[in-house]
């Protein structure tokens, strides 16, 4: 089996977790979709750790963050496939 | 795995079973404590539950502090109890509620005595309540008699990956065993809420749900300042990755598997509708979240943490596990059950369910957990709104 850098929960999601210690900037990672348990790969654009979620496409300002087959919240500020999603660029929907 | 099909626990007066044998000195209001307190450093064996209400409640709030305290002291992890208030009205109510168990409970008041007269009078039967309760021994029980309670904290991405979904998994496989248990956290199921209710058995309890989560919601956005991102996720949950609440609320909701909820629990409640996955309105703080849950009846409780929650809980044995490798490592001493190596694919969920299954029964059989090695009692009430 390829090494797991990523994990990603459905088939449908637009983002992975990271599930080692940290991705380096430019690195390619394998991804392991749990949902059907497929395999694929993404270039990292940026260094994220442990538990931080990496964009598998562009994603635009308004546009919805899928993870576990399910909406997470909105884009605030336009996202690169690689790039680090958190708290920077993605707010809840709620409140 | 072959599921072992006992443990071996305290059998109660009322036909339900303990993981532990306590016998507590209950304080039914908050100028109480120092009594209750004076008395379990006399008396070994015995533990105090202090905690900062209990005067001048009234309606829902007052309510639910009694269903609290009775709760507590009806739990069958606890021997016998001593209940001591400032008067004797209040008191009283929590004794005769607790005697319906038929355990040993007896009721003292402060007023028109004094600490000092009290704390004696309180301490001999604290001592014959103590050596009497050192005499049980534990026997065999049906695993149906074990009542687990789940809540997260200081969750992470890890926890809807790994650890979450393993509390799934062990609920997945106890239930069909006859087994209690139970979810909550009311506030961190927003964003999967309607995904949520869905999982309820009927169409009654579905209903329950929503107006639970409604009148929470309601109530958050009447009392926000601005909006919750300051509370939900906290800075823990943001610094292990997770985003925004509903993010949180999909990893917490793994812990239920996929099971159905009968039932819709006020906080506090015990339920009543037999066997089978309850939720209870809660409040999301890990402490009020596990008091609630242990005056439910609950006796013993699984938590997964990603960035490494600390709590016990005084009479319910909280049993950690983390699928975070990093947590695993820095914060070993907290943690019972590493399932770090899902997320390195070395180990899977089935695999991971059947060693917390293991551990649980470890922990029923008396295995202190590690919350209870480290002396962690956190025993908070939840408190409405203002009192009078």
């Amino acid at each position: 089996m390829a090494k797991t850098d990523i994990i990603i929960h459905d088939k449908k999601d637009n983002v992975g977790v990271i599930v080692i210690e940290k991705v380096k900037k430019g690195q390619d990672c394998g991804c392991w979709i749990m949902e059907d348990d497929s395999s694929s790969k993404v270039k990292s654009e940026a260094e994220i750790p442990l538990g931080h979620k990496i964009a598998l496409q562009d994603l635009k300002e308004g546009d919805t963050i899928i993870k576990y087959g399910h909406d997470i919240g909105k884009v605030i500020k336009s996202i690169k496939k690689g790039d680090h999603v958190h708290v920077h660029n993605v707010k809840t929907k709620k409140w | 795995m072959q599921i072992p099909k006992s443990f071996l626990g305290f059998k109660r007066e009322n036909g339900r079973a303990g993981t532990r044998n306590h016998v507590i000195i209950l304080p039914v209001d908050d100028i109480s404590n120092a009594c209750a307190e004076a008395v379990a450093n006399n008396i070994k064996g015995t533990i105090a539950l202090p905690h900062s209400y209990g005067r001048l409640q009234f309606g829902a709030d007052l309510e639910l502090h009694f269903r609290t305290m009775i709760g507590t002291g009806r739990n069958p992890n606890v021997a016998a109890v001593i209940v001591i208030g400032i008067e004797p009205k209040w008191t009283k109510r929590i004794v005769d509620a607790i005697a319906k168990t038929g355990k040993p409970v007896e009721g003292f008041s402060i007023e028109g005595v004094g600490d000092i007269e009290t704390i004696a009078k309180v301490s001999k039967k604290a001592q014959e309540f103590s050596m009497w309760a050192s005499e049980k021994q534990r026997e065999e029980c049906p695993i149906s008699d074990l009542w687990i309670s789940v809540k997260c904290g200081e969750s992470d991405t890890t926890s809807g990956l790994a650890s979450n979904p393993t509390v799934g998994n062990l609920m997945d496989k106890l239930e069909p065993l006859g087994v209690h248990l139970c979810f909550g956290e009311t506030s961190e199921l927003t964003g999967a809420e309607t995904v949520c209710a869905k999982r309820g058995k009927t169409k009654e309890a579905q209903d329950k749900f929503m107006k639970t989560w409604s009148s929470y919601n309601d109530f958050i956005l009447k009392e926000a300042t601005n909006d919750l991102s300051e509370s939900q996720p906290t800075a823990g949950n943001i610094a292990g990755g997770l985003t925004t609440i509903e993010e949180k609320a999909f990893g917490n909701f793994q812990k239920i598997g996929s099971r159905k909820f009968i039932d819709v629990l006020e906080p506090a409640e015990e339920p009543t509708k037999g066997k089978g996955l309850y939720f209870m309105d809660t409040s999301s703080a890990a402490a009020e979240c596990v008091t609630l849950q242990a005056a439910g009846g609950f006796n013993i409780h699984l938590f997964p943490t990603g960035q490494g929650n600390i709590i016990g809980n005084p009479i319910e044995p909280v049993i950690k596990l983390t699928a975070n490798p990093l947590t695993a490592k820095t914060m070993s001493e907290h943690i019972d059950v590493d399932v770090s190596k899902i997320l390195s694919r070395e180990m899977n969920l089935d695999q991971a369910g059947d060693e917390l299954i293991k551990s649980t029964i470890k922990v029923a059989n008396g295995r202190l957990t590690c919350a209870e090695a480290l002396g962690h009692k956190e025993f908070v009430m939840t408190k409405l709104y203002r009192s009078a």
